[in-house]
């Protein structure tokens, strides 16, 4: 039996999308191929890796775990809406200057998931840092200095200095 | 802005590889491709989509080895949908033009490995080719296949060559037979290291376009575009204009994606030739994990003698690998894992006998580090046994033993640059506070469930090829100049994270005196770029590097022979220069000739001499804890020391040794492969453990430089060296904290509660 | 992607009561999905069998936290997120806020909820053992009303339970009456975080003059579903507790527990950890002299 599509809609980085697409098509595809919306990732298919994770009102999940109909009415945060219109967010320069980047396939992922952890705690110890970015493989750097890249980022939206690493405790 | 011009010397290319100050090299400039990537604008192989595009998809073996009776299509499908490509359509050769030519692109009558390629179909909707591929129905006549080294070495069954070696060596230096009856001390181990993923984030894809005018194009996930090109030009039987080859943003490769990429490329090109529609072939992880390269699976055994004072007299080192099927690196893997077995010792004696056998496992292929981690697992496992049978403390042991200035190695090659090991291995004690925190685990150990030590690998890293390697490679780079002004880097050499792009480009703006910002790379595109060789072996830095920097050099003393450049100049004068060698030549083109270091001998029969041009040097110790509830070990802090050469970039450098330990304590502590008949049985992202943000712990990394004359702006290779030392750093630290040694990895807790089960009921029973 | 999202209905009816009456008229037909952390992957490898989806997220019916006093009420449609931000879960049920955090990854948390953990039914669930020791009961809702049951009797065998064609699961119950009790829950995975657990315990206890008055114990991984060790718990309840009966128990919990080989651990290793892990709980229940 073919599923008729349905019309879904909800708000993508502030602008109000609407696709027609089965209930049952994952988010992250309706993002990469209706929407155009490259920057988020499939690196797993499983809700493992995380290069998936967008913002969905105001929390973070893994898109490809989302059937698209329970994003009606949602709205929608992913790496391309992280940017400002005059340059990189705070977070993303952060990662540009510690090297939290190095292939970059995880970085959008790793990014919504540092948005969302900053979100909810402006400033968190490592301990929390760690669990906040777990969800997130990055099989490049180790994490270290993504780790590295949260505190400059919390330093610099701050605008407080800190004294200490990432790595204190 | 004013560039100063380093060189007082207008007609000689000084080399820049000495203690010169450097304006652009070792500093941490901005990621060349960083803004992209923070943006989510890179555009990965999947993110391209082109109009009219198909989807291909591969029917594959579901044995390890047998006879292909049938392929049978399943009448539900209407197949006249699809495009449908076996063997009998390969235009060329049915084989992957690597080292050797056995491995073929598709079975052709026989499979030899589970997941082996049989049939390749193509559709324009996705979901119409997966239930295709569920409707092809292959019946096979099962042959008995060959699963590990044991069952290869028996020889009763044969599934390679006449007698499942896939390649042989023998390395011999003194007379080791001689050697055992002046012993005081021998010493015996063996040890083991299993397969392991690269489990890259990105997956192996590709797109393949045909036309009659213009030939073959690939657009790929890959390290190596010159090798797939020389692949398919074998497999198409096309000549060399008439095959393109293009990397795209490479999400992660680690040797995953030098081979294997060959095979993918071919697939997909064989669908688009065959359909007249540009072919998009990736990968979903289960495939990815199931199908493709893996680290080889290794058995090293060592005997050891040794003198009244812990002095080396003796090493006779078996090393045999599991290739898999078909041969592919497992020659140049074997050579590697020969030559880096001794260990970073002196040692009058050794005999190195390696080979590396055939099974019907998938083929293993190149990952970080390529034989070395195996080989060093196993000496620097060894040296600590040998330190608890002879009653020595490891790192006195090593000391005695290290390599240094003038000594020779087991090849003979003679230490000619200098050898740190000493003040490497003394930093990193100093920095992990070694002696202190052993005093405190002993005193905490007895009344702690959780139980504390310390274990320490000493290694070396050969940089770049072996031995005349990159003679054959031969490789040209270097420099162009567009009308639009922007320096260009023309390598065929790949950026997939480590830094290639930003590197290179500071090699092209240091030795040329502008500014990083002016040079860009050029596109790794086989109609554009020459042939620089392989991302490979951690040759990019020090090899290639070279090649820019002398490029570099070059285009200045032409510029100022034939353009009027002068002493020093400007960035505008430097670009007027080139709008005037443009005039004259249509082009303002530099490029160079990969030169041999003058001295540089190699037998390759008696493998002996001059192994590597350069080696880079680490000390790394491991602090671990061991849960005596749940048998976990877990690493709970890491140093690492190294000598590199120069540090081109602070934090490109930094990044690659944490991330070669992170995937080295993942190598020792959490990845399994697990097999079934041949078959990945855990080929899921949740069931192939690799470490998360909670695991890996703080990381401390401290460079020692010494700039190398031979490499790009004194820099040797970096990027697999840190792999080389955590397995065993870990194994010896765990053997510290409960007093036993543990000689396979991956070292699950399931396997440390089975081996103190064995180990108290052994003691039970000799008790009673 | 192994799923074809054409071949699978997906409907929300908005409405709890909406579900109830899809699920009455054509019982059996409709698999409900809320968070999908689970069906979802099944869906992208291809496996997922179920063709007609009845969507429970956004159900706010399903989605609360109630205190009344004697016990919290738990909406199934509740996510892990929710449970770890409340602070009367993290006071009157602190071994489930704990299991809360070990839910996959804070994207996973995000939208897995603790009806679908239960449901599911996997021996490794996390949120089961602390429901068990806790004696939660769960709440069954159909067109027909609703119904409770021990949690205790809720799994019948592996990814098998209690519930009626019709029936969906409305609520956890948890009884608010732990708070002098001695709590544990440990869990044993691949690793610290996303991680499917190998083994996991859950005990509450009380103590009286060094006898063990009250003792409840549960486990993940040890049986085809996650379930009570009321073998081991008669071993200790009324005892004095001392190394001697530590060791008893200990043994009596290796007899009882059923583990299995499979792709993440041993039947052997998941036995004696399990032991060790009960090991752990006792001497944490021993007057501090008393200890080793």
């Amino acid at each position: 039996m073919s599923e008729r599509p349905a019309m879904i809609s909800f708000t993508v980085n502030g602008e109000k999308r609407a696709v027609e697409a089965p209930g049952m098509k994952r988010l992250l595809d309706v993002l990469r191929e209706d929407l155009h919306l490259t920057g988020t990732k499939e690196g797993c298919g499983e809700g493992e890796c995380g290069s998936c994770s967008v913002r969905m009102n105001g929390e973070l999940v893994n898109s490809c775990l989302v059937p698209v109909l329970q994003a009606e009415g949602a709205e929608i945060e992913t790496v391309e809406g992280l940017g400002r219109a005059e340059g990189l967010h705070p977070i993303q320069k952060a990662f540009l200057e510690c090297g939290g980047a190095q292939c970059g396939i995880c970085t959008p992922g790793m990014l919504m998931a540092t948005a969302q952890l900053l979100a909810v705690n402006p400033h968190p110890t490592i301990g929390e840092i760690r669990e906040g970015l777990a969800g997130n493989l990055c099989r490049c750097t180790g994490f270290k200095r993504i780790f590295d890249s949260v505190a400059a980022a919390v330093c610099d939206m701050d605008g407080t200095a800190k004294t200490g690493g990432a790595h204190a405790g | 802005m004013l560039c100063l011009n380093p060189y007082d010397d207008p007609l000689q290319r000084r080399a820049m590889s000495t203690s010169e100050k450097t304006r652009i090299v070792g500093t941490a400039v901005p990621r060349k491709e960083g803004v992209d990537k923070l943006l989510g604008r890179a555009r990965y192989l999947d993110d391209i989509e082109r109009e009219g595009m198909w989807f291909g998809a591969t029917v594959r073996s579901s044995i390890p080895r047998g006879l292909i009776r049938s392929i049978g299509f399943d009448r539900r499908i209407d197949w006249t949908e699809f495009t449908i490509v076996t063997a009998a359509d390969i235009p060329g050769k049915n084989h992957i033009h690597l080292i050797n030519t056995d491995q073929p692109v598709m079975a052709d009558g026989m499979v030899n490995h589970c997941e082996e390629a049989i049939v390749l179909l193509a559709h324009p909707d996705k979901h119409k080719l997966r239930e295709a591929v569920d409707a092809v129905i292959v019946e096979y006549e099962p042959l008995r296949p060959v699963l590990s080294i044991e069952e290869s070495e028996r020889q009763d069954t044969i599934v390679w060559g006449a007698d499942n070696i896939l390649k042989s060596f023998l390395l011999e230096k003194g007379d080791v037979d001689a050697a055992w009856a002046q012993a005081v001390h021998i010493v015996e181990g063996e040890y083991r290291t299993g397969a392991q993923e690269h489990l890259y984030i990105e997956n192996n894809g590709v797109i393949a376009e045909w036309n009659e005018e213009s030939g073959i194009t690939v657009w790929g996930s890959l390290q190596c575009p010159y090798y797939v090109h020389k692949s398919l030009l074998a497999v198409l039987d096309l000549p060399e204009e008439k095959v393109r080859v293009i990397q795209t943003e490479t999400g992660g490769a680690f040797g995953g994606k030098e081979d294997y990429p060959s095979t993918l490329a071919s697939h997909a090109a064989l669908l688009a030739m065959k359909s007249g529609h540009v072919v998009k072939m990736t990968y979903d992880r289960m495939e990815d994990l199931a199908a493709t390269t893996k680290r080889h699976p290794s058995r090293v055994r060592h005997r050891t003698a040794l003198d009244g004072e812990g002095k080396l007299l003796a090493m006779d080192i078996e090393v045999c690998t599991d290739g898999g099927a078909y041969s592919t690196l497992s020659s140049t893997v074997l050579s590697r894992a020969t030559l880096h077995s001794p260990g970073p010792y002196v040692c009058p004696n050794v005999r190195v006998a390696s080979k590396a056998w055939a099974t019907n496992s998938v083929p293993y292929g190149a990952f970080r580090g390529f034989g070395a981690p195996q080989a060093i697992f196993a000496v620097e496992r060894h040296m600590d046994e040998i330190a608890a049978v002879i009653g020595m403390d490891p790192i006195e042991l090593r000391r005695r033993n290290f390599l240094h200035d003038g000594d020779t190695t087991a090849t003979e090659q003679v230490m000619r640059e200098p050898v740190i090991l000493d003040k490497l291995l003394e930093r990193a004690l100093s920095e992990s506070d070694y002696y202190e925190r052993r005093k405190r685990f002993a005193r905490e150990n007895p009344t702690s469930a959780v139980k504390r030590g310390l274990g320490i690998a000493a290694f070396f890293h050969g940089a770049g090829f072996t031995g005349s390697g990159e003679r054959y490679l031969n490789s040209l780079a270097g420099i162009d100049v567009t009308p639009e002004g922007k320096v260009r880097v023309l390598v065929a050499n790949t950026e997939f994270g480590q830094g290639t792009n930003t590197i290179l480009s500071q090699i092209a703006a240091e030795s040329i005196g502008i500014d990083y910002d002016d040079v860009e790379m050029a596109p790794v595109d086989t109609n554009v770029v020459p042939n620089s060789g392989p991302t490979v072996a951690s040759r990019t830095s020090m090899v290639v590097g070279k090649l820019i920097e002398r490029a570099g050099l070059q285009l200045v003393g032409v510029l100022r022979e034939r353009a009027g450049l002068a002493e020093t100049f400007t960035r505008e004068d430097f670009f007027a220069a080139c709008g005037r060698l443009r005039k004259e030549d249509g082009e303002v083109v530099s490029l160079c000739r990969y030169e041999a270091p003058q001295g540089i001998f190699w037998d390759d029969q008696k493998y002996r001499g001059e192994a590597y041009p350069a080696f880079a040097w680490s000390v790394q110790v491991a602090q671990v804890a061991v849960d005596t509830a749940t048998y976990s070990p877990e690493v709970e802090e890491f140093w690492s020391v190294q000598e590199v050469g120069r540090v081109l970039h602070p934090v490109l450098a930094g990044g690659q040794i944490e991330g070669g330990i992170a995937q080295g304590i993942g190598y020792a502590l959490y990845e399994k492969v697990v097999w079934k008949d041949g078959r990945m049985a855990n080929n899921q992202m949740t069931n192939y453990i690799m470490p998360t943000a909670e695991d890996v712990p703080p990381i401390h990394v401290f460079f020692e430089e010494i700039p190398c004359r031979f490499g790009g702006c004194g820099a040797k290779g970096i990027g697999e060296l840190p792999h080389d030392g955590p397995a065993p750093a870990i194994l010896n630290a765990i053997r510290d904290a409960i007093g036993v040694g543990f000689n396979s990895i991956p070292l699950l807790p399931e396997d440390l509660f089975a081996q103190m089960m064995m180990q108290e009921s052994k003691a039970e029973a000799t008790a009673v | 992607m192994r799923g074809n999202c054409e071949a699978h209905e997906l409907i929300a009816p908005g409405s709890l009561a909406g579900v109830l009456e899809l699920l009455a008229g054509a019982p059996g037909e409709w698999t409900s999905i809320a968070g999908g952390t689970e069906i979802m992957v099944a869906h992208a490898a291809g496996r997922m069998r179920e063709k007609k989806l009845v969507s429970l997220w956004g159900l706010d019916e399903l989605r609360f936290i109630e205190n009344s006093g004697d016990s919290i009420a738990i909406g199934a449609g509740t996510t892990f997120r929710d449970l770890r931000a409340h602070a009367g879960v993290a006071k009157g049920a602190p071994l489930l806020a704990k299991a809360a955090t070990w839910i996959g990854s804070i994207a996973n948390q995000s939208r897995a909820t603790i009806g679908g953990n239960l449901v599911n039914g996997s021996p490794a669930a996390d949120s089961s053992p602390a429901l068990l020791v806790y004696e939660a009961e769960v709440e069954l809702i159909s067109v027909l009303g609703k119904r409770r049951i021990a949690y205790s009797e809720f799994h019948t065998g592996y990814k098998r339970n209690a519930m009626a064609a019709n029936e969906l699961m409305f609520a956890v119950h948890i009884p608010l009456r732990f708070a002098e009790h001695k709590q544990y829950l440990r869990k044993v995975g691949t690793r610290r975080a996303m991680a499917i657990s190998k083994v996991a315990l859950a005990g509450t206890a009380l103590m009286e003059a060094g006898v063990v008055s009250e003792i409840r114990l549960a486990a993940a991984s040890l049986a085809p579903f996650p379930a009570r060790l009321y073998a081991t718990e008669a071993a200790l309840f009324g005892r004095t507790l001392s190394e001697a009966a530590i060791r008893e128990a200990r043994e009596t919990l290796m007899e009882e527990a059923k583990p299995i080989d499979d792709i993440r651990s041993t039947a052997d290793y998941r036995r004696q950890v399990a032991a060790n892990l009960l090991g752990e709980f006792l001497h944490e229940l021993l007057p501090v002299e008393a200890r080793p």
